[in-house]
């Protein structure tokens, strides 16, 4: 997919020492030891890592390479592959829009074209003030409650334009 | 009487209030056909669960009972099972019912299935888009590890010498982990390309040793199968694809949601009875019947569809998640297409070139089609890109992309010729070409 990108930000450090809290540590051996393979833990911690620092910036998948004895290649191999782990910064409140087959027949394109409009960005960008970002998101697993558009973490489905935009208008 | 009047069994979904919480689920009988199971031998399961005729609710409709019979006897290696709750076919939205609705269902299917096949250590993959979902299931594993009903303390709550852990991993946002050998290496640590078949799971899986992989709904319905018994759950619905199905419908109906019903009704009844017809009493188009990468049937030729894998393969499609998209008379078929290729573009893992390459080239010639700067022969060359992406790629999301394309353009042509400029008149016909009624008085045309 592609940027349709007016703000050419490329951030690729978190300013700053970046590091695991020992408590952190802790958790990330556990995780290595519930696998038959420490590597499978690599998932989960980029997991913990984008938690924490809200994104993957190169030198947090620095990190992540470091306490899982893996090589950066490696690390980066995997958090490139996958779309819910990002590359850049993202928005304190990320909406995802689905326009896939059974969202699209409903009306989820209109509603993509709205919060484009509404906030002046494409897919995969965020507002200058950082506060909203926005991604056009295949299937959800929601298509029963179609249209639908994700938050951070939760779904809003039967959704309109009037009621995102009281949704987003409130946050 | 219509559909929506029956009483269907409800055995994956009961109506019954806070299932998910173990209690609940307890006061209903749950976990006891654990028990039930550790009362038989392994092979007895694997025979009962033949005798049903389970077949996989993943989309492949495989048997489930000869899957777990690959797997090999003894215990020199350890052995894995794997729960498929990727979940991303467009147009499914089922097992995450089974996560919120009745999770202990599925977690009981597993030490069942896991006993069956002698396997100590369970993994069951959510997609990343799914926090609530995780959330529920990890607290449903949690819950049954603190009364005692996973983990090496299931040998003194059950008695016996079997114990089996369970681990919830979530995905991170990619179609293609739903793929059984994909999902293997993302479980892995490694990037999730689909694996070359053979070697089959059941020999070299995770980890290199031998795994069963199996969906959600799958698994839910093997407690079901203990308690009636193999030869009573093969009397449910259609003979030779037995039980019920959790129907996924959405699109163009007035009550869209999942459907426990048994197999082998008819597709019209159910989108008209159960889910209420089109709004506005408007004309079908056409139905994907089974999630978007499975066959579409034209709305005109529905009559006598009947919902199961048979029926479904009669009317020239297949049942894949079972998730049904319904599309009214003014949907624009081509834009559909379009918006549908760029999704298994999107979702390609560019290993194999022939999928890489041809859903890109799919998707800009549709782009083309949907803006109306195609010509007519635009649509054959799709129909031959996806016909040289079939078959000569590692895992089926190449049929799972050429499929759509092939059969909407040939069954729902009309739709695309409205979009596209008259035909450029070439005097070299191709076999797709050939097929349109007007094509032979062209080439008639031509040849004078
Ligand atoms: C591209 C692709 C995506 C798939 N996605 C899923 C999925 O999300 N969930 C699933 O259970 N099976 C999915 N499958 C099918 C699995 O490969 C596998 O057949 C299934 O999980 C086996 O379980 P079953 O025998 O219980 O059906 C997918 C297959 C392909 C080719
Ligand atoms: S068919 Fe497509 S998705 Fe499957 S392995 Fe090949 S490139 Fe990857
Ligand atoms: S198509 Fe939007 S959630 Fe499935």
């Amino acid at each position: 997919m592609h940027d349709t990108s007016h703000s050419h930000e490329v951030i690729e450090q978190i300013p700053g020492q970046i590091e695991f809290s020992p408590d952190e540590l802790a958790r990330i051996e556990k995780l290595k030891a519930l696998y038959p393979n420490p590597k499978s833990a690599i998932m989960p911690v980029l997991w913990m890592a984008q938690k924490k620092w809200g994104w993957l910036s190169i030198n947090v998948m620095q990190l992540v390479a470091e306490v899982m004895n893996l090589p950066y290649s490696h690390v980066y191999g995997v958090a490139s592959f996958y779309t819910m782990y990002f590359k850049k910064p993202m928005g304190q409140y990320h909406v995802q829009v689905c326009t896939n087959v059974s969202c699209m027949l409903l009306g989820g394109e209109k509603i993509y074209d709205h919060v484009c409009r509404k906030y002046g960005i494409g897919h995969n960008e965020r507002t200058a003030d950082g506060k909203f970002s926005l991604e056009e998101v295949e299937c959800m697993g929601a298509c029963g409650g179609a249209p639908m558009v994700a938050i951070n973490e939760d779904y809003y489905e039967n959704i309109s334009i009037e009621r995102l935009d009281q949704i987003l208008d409130a946050l | 009487m219509s559909l929506s009047e029956q009483n269907f069994p409800k055995l994956i979904i009961p109506p019954i209030e806070n299932l998910h919480r173990l209690d609940v689920y307890r006061a209903n009988g749950g976990y006891e056909m654990y028990r039930k199971a550790l009362t038989m031998q392994p092979g007895e399961i694997i025979d009962e669960v033949k005798r049903s005729g389970l077949r996989g609710r993943g989309g492949a409709c495989f048997p489930t009972g000869l899957k777990w019979s690959f797997m090999p006897k003894g215990n020199d290696k350890p052995k894995y099972l794997c729960i498929n709750g990727d979940e991303s076919e467009p147009g499914s939205f089922k097992d995450r019912l089974i996560f919120e609705a009745n999770p202990h269902l599925m977690i009981e299917g597993i030490l069942i299935a896991g006993y069956a096949m002698g396997i100590h250590t369970a993994f069951i993959y959510i997609r990343g888009e799914y926090h609530r979902w995780v959330r529920i299931v990890e607290e449903a594993v949690e819950e049954a590890y603190a009364a005692g009903l996973i983990g090496p303390r299931m040998k003194e709550t059950f008695g016996g010498s079997y114990s089996m852990e369970i681990v919830v991993h979530k995905g991170a946002g990619a179609y293609i982990c739903g793929e059984e050998t994909s999902l293997l290496n993302s479980l892995e640590g490694d990037r999730p390309y689909p694996r070359v078949k053979p070697p089959f799971p059941a020999n070299v899986g995770v980890y290199g040793m031998p795994t069963t992989i199996n969906n959600v709904e799958t698994l839910a319905n093997v407690p079901v199968i203990l308690r009636m018994g193999g030869e009573a759950y093969s009397k449910i619905g259609a003979e030779k694809h037995p039980g019920t199905l959790l129907l996924g419908i959405s699109g163009h109906v007035n009550r869209p949601g999942v459907y426990e019903v048994p197999s082998g009704l008819p597709l019209l009844d159910i989108i008209n009875d159960l889910a209420g017809g089109v709004p506005g009493g408007k004309a079908i188009k056409a139905v994907i019947p089974g999630g978007t990468s499975m066959p579409i049937i034209r709305g005109d030729a529905l009559e006598g569809v009947m919902m199961d894998a048979e029926g479904l393969k009669a009317a020239g499609s297949a049942i894949g998640t079972g998730g049904i998209i319904v599309m009214d008379e003014d949907t624009d078929i081509p834009h559909m297409l379009r918006r549908l290729i760029h999704f298994y573009h999107h979702e390609s893992c560019g290993q194999c070139t022939p999928c890489r390459e041809g859903c890109g080239w799919l998707e800009k010639v549709l782009t083309r089609v949907d803006t109306g700067e195609a010509t007519s022969e635009d649509l054959d060359l799709l129909v031959d890109i996806a016909n040289n992406i079939e078959g000569n790629t590692i895992c089926a999301l190449g049929e799972a992309a050429a499929w759509p394309t092939r059969f909407t353009i040939t069954r729902l042509r009309e739709e695309f010729e409205a979009k596209v400029k008259p035909t450029l008149s070439l005097p070299v016909l191709n076999r797709v070409h050939s097929l349109r009624p007007s094509a032979h008085e062209e080439a008639a045309a031509v040849s004078n």
